[in-house]
């Protein structure tokens, strides 16, 4: 996803971290603006737009009915997609996902999926042969660097605020009455760059293109780690990692305070 | 996912290993005649080849670089390696595996000798049992070796988890199926940094560190019979030339 930069602006990008610096004046815990919106959409059940500095992505959440998996017929069905359209970067191309596109989706659904966040066993309305299914859609406007963390607050965010059409017994539609998803926990992505041996928190486009490696820490409201994903060339010292994912407890816990604001305010 | 399973029975695990011990492993090289390196490595129930070609012109050209070779990985499973019969083709799954692949061995080649080419790894999965990424990174690296790409070191790969909140190394298929936890590693063993490093479960920070150490452990152990497996190779052809 890195785009082009000259020699010139790397070595202008590192000597300045030397000096305890970032490009846009930051410091290396600092994360650029961060701008929420629910319900942006209204013809889905749960929406959110996200801006991190320049960054803009929108989630949205559809709820269909539909068969469980075979191998799950007590849980609900959630799949994830992201799409990287040439609106976003001049490097962005039409056409199915590829590579880049896959590995954002993956993570997020990943992030979401694994720390139990929604309760799937309450998705089920006829075990083995009806379960609510989710669709969760993110679509990135303008790639300014840090998709990872944009897409995972706005898929979390969007789906805490999803409405879903209520169901009688049967499991028909019930018109005109929703209910709020089955939500458990805020599981938040942070994602840090390496660059010369400084650790930075959320990377500007400059900063991902000079990087030497990247790592994605999902942490949940416990303070439990709930997935990681190192991200692209480079490598990590153990010591590394386990500073990373102490600063991104605390780093979490601040866009979780944010969400839960917003998430009262809708209310 | 939860169920109801024993993990431990009298301190062992479900197939009889302690805590930190790994599946059996074999690694043989140069089994397939085209690739300009290959390797096949058996480790507890996976069964993967792994074939290399390059370096050579990369195309498509827009992908060249003009300061270094790119590096392919392709992960591809059978479709009847895993009981329920997989759709043949590419998997988002695969697709992504295949970049956390080359994510991991990139750091250890020094791929700045050849601009504008690409090296392409293949690794396709016959048999799997958990653990097919970081077994398809381990065979991946020898097979480069195979193929004669510089590099700076080999490397080893291996998984740690956690099941029954204990840590444990390379997690079958029931550990990794019902377990808390898994995560996958690939160390650089010189330059002793990770370069394939992912998590899903549930970890606390004291239970990450235990299990990075522990991880780490298993990689050296897999680092020695990847060499012995190179050493092998060489020393019977040499003989043979005599």
């Amino acid at each position: 996803m890195s785009s082009v930069l000259s020699d010139i602006k790397k070595d202008y990008i590192i000597s300045l971290l030397k000096t305890g610096k970032r490009e846009d004046g930051r410091g290396f815990d600092d994360t650029r603006n961060i701008k929420i919106e629910l319900g942006i959409a209204s013809k889905a059940n749960g929406s959110c737009f996200v801006q991190i500095g320049d960054t803009k992505v929108i989630a949205g959440v559809q709820c269909e009915m539909g068969e469980p998996f075979p191998d799950t017929p007590n849980q609900g069905v959630f799949t994830t997609n992201a799409e990287l359209i040439p609106m976003a970067s001049p490097d962005f191309e039409a056409g199915p996902p590829r590579e880049d596109a896959i590995e954002l989706a993956r993570i997020v659904d990943r992030g979401i999926r694994e720390s139990g966040a929604v309760d799937f066993q309450k998705l089920v309305i006829k075990e083995g042969e009806l379960v609510r299914v989710l669709f969760v859609d993110l679509h990135i406007m303008d790639y300014n660097g840090n998709l990872f963390d944009a897409c995972g607050i706005a898929a979390i965010a969007a789906l805490h605020s999803t409405k879903m059409p209520a169901l009688d017994e049967e499991g028909n539609k019930i018109e005109g009455e929703f209910v709020s998803l089955p939500m458990k926990k805020i599981p938040i992505p942070c994602t840090y760059v390496k660059i010369a041996d400084s650790i930075l928190y959320d990377p500007s486009i400059e900063e991902e293109a000079v990087m030497d490696s990247r790592i994605t820490v999902t942490t949940e409201d416990s303070g439990k780690i709930s997935a990681m994903q190192k991200g692209d060339v480079g490598s990590f010292k153990k010591e590394e990692i386990l500073d990373i994912v102490r600063r991104s407890k605390i780093k979490g816990d601040e866009i979780r305070s944010l969400l839960n604001e917003k998430f009262s305010e809708m209310r | 996912m939860e169920k109801d399973i024993k993990f431990f029975i009298d301190g062992k695990r479900i197939d009889g290993r302690a805590k930190d011990e790994l599946r059996p492993i074999k690694i043989e090289v140069g089994v397939l005649k085209r690739a300009d390196g290959s390797s096949y490595i058996e480790w507890g129930g996976n069964k993967i080849f792994c074939a290399v070609y390059g370096p050579r012109e990369a195309y498509p050209r827009f992908l060249q670089k003009s300061d270094r070779a790119i590096l392919k990985c392709r992960y591809n499973m059978a479709s009847f390696a895993v009981e329920e019969r997989k759709r043949p083709g590419p998997s988002r799954r695969g697709v992504e595996i295949g970049k956390v692949t080359q994510g991991a061995l990139e750091p250890a080649l020094l791929l700045e000798n050849f601009p504008k080419c690409m090296v392409e790894v293949n690794i396709e999965v016959i048999q799997a049992s958990a653990g097919t990424r970081c077994a398809g990174i381990t065979a991946a690296s020898v097979a480069l070796a195979n193929a004669g790409i510089p590099m700076k070191e080999l490397v080893p790969a291996c998984a740690a988890g956690k099941v029954d909140d204990q840590i444990v190394l390379d997690l079958c298929k029931e550990e990794d199926n019902y377990g808390q936890a898994d995560l996958p590693l690939a160390l650089l063993p010189r330059k002793n940094e990770f370069s394939l490093l992912q998590m899903d479960g549930d970890l606390s920070e004291e239970q990450l560190e235990e299990a990075l150490d522990l991880g780490r452990k298993g990689c050296l152990e897999v680092f020695e019979i990847q060499k012995q497996a190179l050493k092998k190779k060489y020393i019977t052809e040499d003989v043979l030339n005599e």
